[in-house]
């Protein structure tokens, strides 16, 4: 992840990072069931509780269950802070279960690459020596299969972003519209791509548009990044700065600023 | 009967070459790290290893030549991403990779946990990772709908929308490991086991095994696992072996004993970029220590006592009385 700073008018400045987390805590709702993930979104599921979604419920695929935001910093999701005061604490297919039948309204991603059509990669990439392998799916074939709608975050490059994966480990929009209803995936699909430059989202069609971009950066950077003629929002809007308390919460917990410097 | 082993032992007898062996079943936390290093340092060979993701501990095996085959969601370091003796191994080595999700890795499990071939799943349809895959087969639902599902249309041949298509699923094949090993925080000499927090898959990878090793934190009267049923995870009786081995997951954390030891994994991800690297970090920190004691004493009185609990916090007491 980057680790520029964006100066603003405002005289206050924030990170990369913490813009990131916050854009990701707003696509929380109050009081939605959310599959939380590894990495950046385990901060913007405690920043979202901490304002504006009090009532989100955070389900781990390790088999924890949160009403509370864990009370510490966390860097994987069975740190001990993330059990303590836990609602629940079980087992994968408890929470997988939950998944498949249509309880969690979003779900949290990460990939090493996304597609025009949202499709994932995080198993193996072409690299200048050959095939580069990646960690693998995890939990996020699932979640993108699962959950009545997801989210990706990741950095903003042409190799990030390519017109199509090399590689579906976590299924998006495929080709386009009624794939997923014709792969016979029971719902959901990708609602939003926060990038290092921008956030994108898909029409009805399946397929990928800007949406905004983030404070200082130019469209034609971002159409440049894309690995594919990117379609814009007939108003591309600016990514909203992070608020106050938003900061607050973030600082608050990640204090050394592992996740969001 | 009494199941008390050595580590020494309790590896030797239980986990032969070529085995399937399932550990790192409670994601991160409780990982049995003591168990996977007595396996190097005994030289196990050509073992296929089995776990949801691996945080570290696959890495580890891998780059010290046990592993002939992986079956997982996700082989890595959490925390700092890529985990460089897995890559090695896959790119430059040609090691065998099973891909599977987390999920999936779960029904596998419980599959064979219940003695059935396969268990169904709605999870990556539309996927690469189940291509080509001997773990995935497409199927439809055999009832004409179901109640769970949502979407009324359903598309044929064509690719028109009908209404009344089958309903396509995947079966997961069941997954039957020679051994499953785990680490928990505390069981009686003859297996019964208590552990608390996340469980991630590790009763359906007891329950599936032919052969079990339990690593406990401590061992306790059978009247102290009686007393509190519910926090039972393992019934005795599936337990081929009970080993006690205090800090025996270490790095990772078993709640009310020890935290995440967050440096070591950094270190780690440092420590290993290269072979030449990687064997100097085996040597360092799993042949030349005989044991669990001597790991322990190299890591130091300070960064142990560091980890440590600083705030305990106890359930509050059920009543079982009647």
């Amino acid at each position: 992840m980057t680790t520029s700073t964006i100066s603003t008018p405002a005289k206050s400045t924030y990170t990369l990072g913490e813009l990131m987390v916050a854009s990701a805590a707003r696509e929380i709702r109050d009081a939605e069931v959310v599959f939380v993930g590894m990495r950046l979104p385990l901060i913007a599921f405690v920043v979202a509780k901490k304002t504006h979604a009090p009532n989100a419920i955070g389900l781990f695929e390790n088999g924890v269950i949160r009403s509370t935001p864990a009370p510490e910093l966390i860097y994987t999701m069975a740190d001990p802070p993330n059990i303590r005061g836990a609602t629940q604490c079980l087992d994968m297919l408890g929470v997988m279960g939950l998944l498949q039948s249509g309880r969690v309204h979003l779900g949290f991603l990460g990939a090493a690459e996304v597609d025009r059509f949202g499709n994932l990669n995080s198993t193996e990439v072409r690299g200048p020596k050959g095939t580069v392998r990646l960690p693998g799916s995890g939990g996020a074939c699932d979640i993108a299969s699962l959950a009545q709608r997801f989210v990706v975050l990741l950095e903003h490059s042409k190799r990030r972003l390519p017109e199509q994966v090399s590689y579906i480990t976590s299924p998006g929009n495929g080709d386009g519209q009624a794939w997923r209803q014709r792969m016979g995936l029971p719902r959901g699909g990708p609602s939003a791509v926060i990038t290092t430059m921008a956030v994108l989202r898909f029409g009805d069609d399946g397929e990928a548009y800007l949406a905004s971009v983030h404070p200082g950066v130019e469209i034609e950077d971002v159409l440049e990044n894309t690995g594919w003629p990117l379609r814009s929002a007939k108003q591309a809007q600016q990514t909203l700065e992070p608020s106050a308390a938003e900061l607050q919460a973030i600082r608050e917990y990640d204090k050394e600023g592992f996740w969001t410097k | 009967m009494s199941k008390l082993l050595s580590m020494r032992d309790a590896i030797a007898d239980l986990v032969p070459d070529g085995a399937s062996v399932a550990l790192g079943l409670q994601l991160e936390q409780m990982i049995p790290f003591a168990a996977g290093h007595e396996l190097i340092r005994q030289k196990k060979r050509n073992l296929a290893l089995i776990g949801p993701i691996s945080d570290i501990l696959f890495d580890q095996m891998i780059g010290a030549g046990c592993a002939e085959k992986v079956i997982a969601a996700w082989v890595g370091n959490v925390m700092m991403g890529s985990a460089y003796n897995f890559r090695r191994a896959v790119e430059e080595d040609g090691m065998k990779v099973i891909n599977l999700t987390n999920f999936t890795v779960a029904l596998a499990l419980q599959a064979g946990a219940m003695g059935v071939p396969f268990l169904p799943t709605r999870s990556g349809l539309g996927s690469d990772t189940v291509r080509d895959n001997e773990f995935f087969v497409e199927i439809e639902s055999p009832f004409p709908s179901s109640p769970a599902d949502e979407s009324p249309t359903r598309s044929d041949s064509q690719g028109r929308l009908s209404p009344r298509g089958a309903e396509k699923l995947h079966a997961v094949r069941a997954l039957v490991p020679d051994v499953t090993i785990v680490h928990v925080q505390r069981a009686d000499r003859e297996g019964n086991t208590h552990c608390w927090g996340n469980f991630g898959v590790m009763i359906e990878g007891v329950r599936a095994a032919k052969r079990v090793i339990v690593v406990a934190e401590e061992i306790v009267k059978p009247e102290v696992i009686a007393s509190d049923p519910n926090r039972t995870v393992i019934p005795g009786f599936l337990v081929n072996a009970v080993v006690e081995c205090p800090y025996g997951a270490h790095p990772s954390p078993v709640q009310g004993y020890y935290k995440r030891d967050d440096v070591f994994f950094r270190q780690y991800h440092e420590q290993t970029k290269t072979r030449e690297d990687n064997a100097a970090w085996l040597n360092r920190w799993v042949y030349s220590v005989s044991d669990r004691r001597a790991y322990t004493n190299q890591l130091g009185a300070c960064r142990v006592d560091e980890l440590g609990v600083k705030q305990h916090a106890y359930a509050a007491q059920a009543d079982f009385g009647y």
